[in-house]
């Protein structure tokens, strides 16, 4: 093998490995996974246009260990959220939940859309009304003369 | 039919410089917090100044207090403290300090150096209490009526108006109950 191409090769071998050392020293991958998948669901205060996973911020840290002991103790994603939630409210979920205050937001694009289409179905019939009237008149005629005597005009 | 052609974009545009010019004034770290009108969270935590003392808020019931997140390393809490020994002098309500993810030296030379407001201090090393009164931007301060229920609560440093029109107002109101 050329020199350059195996020093290639190399170079791309060790990536995984340079890769690895940025993981989280977790005791149990599983957990950790679980810790990390619901923590991308959360917002961090602190930054708060990063998820509770992201972010570098010490309530962020603090709140990972929380969550973290608390699915160690056995409790379910749902326990968890809903402990967080009792704190900081809706606002940590990424995911807003569904009631009375929040209906236009999920809703809201949904009704944007169905007024869009309601205007457009409007402005599109009328046109179409429009020209229909248009040609009863003048142009018919018009276009009847063109017609008959079209081809000897062309010649 | 003209004048509505562009009557209508236009109104719609100046519908949406309105919305947009309100949620640029909206500020997104005035986050509504859940805990109003609820029971203050347990705690028991030592004091700043005695270790072996611990403080709960339940030695609080009866009345209306005032607890102020603090921390010596938060920079707006320097700007606040004024505020609060202002307020502390005015004699309404006593204040009580949550020294937050501090170093114990740390939060009692800030104390010695700048004045203390507080009737006392506990201290927070590890910030659990903090997240179970959902504390994210030090400085926070809340306002508990008698019977232990969280009836305000301001993210970041009170100002002499927040005091003046929302604190005050607000403890002489629950004084009153």
């Amino acid at each position: 093998m050329p020199r350059p191409l195996a020093l290639l090769l190399l170079f791309f071998l060790a990536a995984p490995l340079a890769g690895k050392e940025a993981a989280p020293a977790a005791a149990d991958p599983v957990l950790e996974k679980r810790v990390m998948t619901l923590a991308e669901e959360l917002r961090c205060l602190v930054c708060q246009n990063q998820t509770l996973a992201d972010s570098n911020a010490p309530l962020a840290e603090d709140l990972r260990n929380q969550v973290r002991e608390k699915m160690r103790e056995g409790k379910s994603d749902r326990e968890v959220v809903d402990f967080l939630v009792e704190r900081y409210g809706d606002f940590v979920l990424y995911r807003p939940p569904l009631k009375a205050t929040t209906l236009l937001l999920w809703f809201g694009p949904l009704l944007l859309l169905a007024i869009g289409f309601a205007v457009l179905l409007r402005r599109l019939s009328r046109r179409h009304q429009a020209q229909e009237t248009e040609m009863s008149t003048a142009d018919r005629k018009r276009a009847a003369e063109l017609l008959a005597g079209g081809e000897a005009q062309q010649r | 039919m003209t004048m509505t052609r562009f009557a209508i974009p236009i109104a719609i545009f100046v519908a949406l410089l309105v919305l947009l010019g309100i949620g640029l004034k909206l500020d997104p770290r005035e986050v509504p917090s859940p805990l109003i009108g609820k029971p203050a969270p347990h705690f028991e935590l030592p004091q700043l100044h005695e270790a072996s003392k611990t403080f709960t808020e339940r030695d609080m019931l009866g009345k209306v207090w005032v607890l102020n997140v603090w921390a010596s390393w938060c920079v707006s809490c320097r700007e606040e403290h004024p505020v609060l020994l202002d307020l502390a002098a005015g004699g309404t309500v006593p204040i009580y300090g949550l020294n937050y993810k501090d170093k114990r030296e740390d939060g009692l030379s800030w104390l010695k150096g700048m004045g203390d407001p507080y009737k006392l201090s506990i201290y927070d090393f590890d910030g659990r209490v903090g997240i179970d009164y959902g504390v994210y931007g030090v400085p926070e301060t809340y306002v508990i009526d008698k019977a232990g229920v969280i009836r305000y609560k301001r993210i970041g440093p009170l100002t002499p108006q927040i005091v003046k029109e929302k604190v005050l107002p607000l403890v002489r109101e629950l004084d009153r109950a």
